[in-house]
């Protein structure tokens, strides 16, 4: 049976039409990146130059340390997801018992609560603890929206893994420890690559908690930013935004089924 | 193998969800409450006519965005699953947006879609405005169109990667199988595959009104500065140096948690039907 080329055409049509709708807010980021003063109406700046990049890289415009921030945080948010929302996965994944749903939807509610209203609370809580203005005080804040993703994910993971499995390993002789190793480590390596991708995602991305939490005291990449968004400086600003992208482009050219993967899971999730 | 119960390998995740979660909102809902007279916070914020354009410009941004970002991503998920030409490179795409933090996205939207944007100098050199005045206000705009617009920007890929991992594990038999049997490909859409990709949706649909009921960042730039979004405004209470002010951010912040909450469970009563 062969397709009627005129719905082979609108597909091609609706791919280019997405296609295009995905790059645009990208393009102008890429140019501004690269002009110092881009008037109304040039297409393209008149020269290109590297004042920007030059302005950014310069040590006192924060972006290494925002840098370093922002990946110290997320690295510690993905580490302790991952010994948090692993197991809490194995449990909603593997094992059948009373309230599971209402467990399940008690860790998803995070995600169905705006965030600034969780915040304002959180900020209570944490300035009690002393922890406001720390990067402690941060790598906790986003667990919030961390854990449920990781659980999701995991849980979702669990769910396809085989049972028996780990029963075989153990009655020909593996002890607990070597049946974690070989057997079900393996078998869940791609969802907890995939969970904690997805999750270093959501905490490079966070703004808001960062934020209030951090009190302008821990500078992340997206607060660095907005700082130069509305500095008069675009030029700096674009390349700032491009370094924003960096991790993300990365991660989905050398992972992309992972990304993808953590998907599935969260449609699966209920 | 002696299994561990699951009450002690929720334990971690519960700890987070009660503590800081759970926690929070009582915080919230308790500082509401901590004004001279009973209720005064909700009092004041709901016979506020400023609070109430909010709250209205607020829910008309998470339903638009929530309802295009469907409908566009309802079908390009059904065009995935298709193999054609150039699928590689959306598929990309999709996945690359994903990773994009909102911050970056608003401020791509702001220099395409402003008034000296490149939308606006495209439309310069096709004759149709003569300044950048001439443009429509597409950012910072009443309607928050710029909003909505970079929202759907970044949540087609999100409802469309869930759609499309949906449908992998669905596969096309069922849906083929009403083919044969004699139905349109609408019918066969309608009657075997919506159903089956309902609850996905669902969860795709409250997660993306959740967030963006509550996203402080892209309304901060994207937005205008009158009427602003419910959480800018509950931030500027918070932030307000007069202190009687934060009872009415946090009864601001419990309404808006009580709307996703009342929403969450009202679709999710929906779909057990």
């Amino acid at each position: 049976m062969t397709r009627p080329p005129r719905r082979r055409a609108t597909r091609t049509l609706a791919a280019a039409a997405l296609t295009l709708l995905m790059l645009l807010p990208l393009v102008p980021l890429a140019i501004q990146a690269f002009a110092r003063g881009w008037r109304f109406p040039d297409l393209l700046p008149r020269d290109a130059t590297l004042a920007g990049w030059q302005a950014a890289l310069a040590p006192r415009s924060g972006l290494a340390e925002a840098l370093f921030t922002t990946l110290t945080v997320a690295l510690a948010v993905t580490a302790l997801a991952i010994l948090i929302g692993t197991p809490a996965g194995r449990a909603l994944g593997m094992h059948r018992f009373r309230g599971r749903a209402a467990v399940y939807l008690l860790i998803l509610a995070p995600l169905m609560v705006p965030g600034i209203a969780v915040a304002l609370g959180l900020h209570d809580i944490l300035i009690r603890a002393g922890l406001t203005n720390t990067l402690t005080g941060v790598v906790l804040a986003h667990l919030v929206p961390a854990v449920p993703y990781m659980v999701l994910v995991m849980a979702a993971t669990f769910a396809r893994l085989d049972p028996d499995l780990e029963d075989q390993a153990r009655s020909l002789g593996a002890t607990r420890w070597q049946t974690l190793r070989h057997v079900t480590l393996p078998a869940i390596r791609p969802g907890l690559i995939a969970g904690a991708l997805f999750v270093f995602l959501v905490s490079w991305g966070q703004y808001l908690l960062t934020l209030l939490i951090g009190g302008g005291r821990v500078i992340t990449l997206p607060l660095l930013l907005n700082a130069f968004a509305g500095s008069g400086r675009n030029d700096i600003a674009g390349a700032i935004a491009i370094v924003t992208i960096l991790p993300g482009l990365l991660i989905v050219i050398f992972t992309a089924r992972a990304v993808t993967g953590a998907h599935a899971a969260i449609a699966g999730g209920r | 193998m002696p299994r561990l119960h699951p009450a002690l390998l929720l334990a971690p995740a519960l700890l987070v969800t009660s503590g800081l979660f759970l926690g929070a909102l009582a915080v919230v809902v308790l500082r509401s409450l901590d004004t001279p007279e009973p209720l005064g916070a909700y009092h004041r914020i709901l016979t506020e006519p400023a609070f109430l354009r909010s709250l209205g410009l607020t829910l008309w941004i998470a339903t638009a965005s929530t309802l295009i970002a469907t409908l566009i991503a309802l079908p390009a998920a059904l065009l995935l699953r298709r193999r054609f030409p150039g699928r590689g490179a959306v598929g990309f795409l999709f996945q690359l947006n994903l990773t994009i933090p909102h911050v970056v996205g608003a401020l791509g939207i702001l220099w395409l879609l402003g008034q000296s944007g490149l939308i606006a100098r495209l439309s310069f050199h096709a004759g149709l405005i003569a300044r950048p005045a001439d443009f429509p206000a597409l950012v910072q705009d009443p309607f928050a169109l710029g909003v909505i617009l970079h929202y759907v920007w970044k949540e087609v890929p999100f409802i469309g990667l869930i759609l499309l991992s949906q449908f992998q594990t669905l596969g096309t038999d069922l849906s083929d199988a009403a083919r044969t049997l004699g139905a349109t490909r609408w019918q066969a859409f309608r009657h075997v595959t919506l159903p089956l990709i309902l609850p996905g949706l669902m969860s795709a649909g409250i997660l993306v009104f959740a967030f963006t009921f509550g996203t402080f960042e892209v309304p901060l730039l994207l937005g205008a500065s009158h009427p602003q979004t419910l959480p800018v405004i509950a931030w500027a209470a918070w932030t307000d140096t007069d202190l009687a002010a934060r009872p009415r951010a946090m009864a601001m912040a419990v309404v808006m948690a009580a709307i996703t909450a009342a929403l969450t469970l009202a679709l999710l009563r929906l779909s057990r039907k």
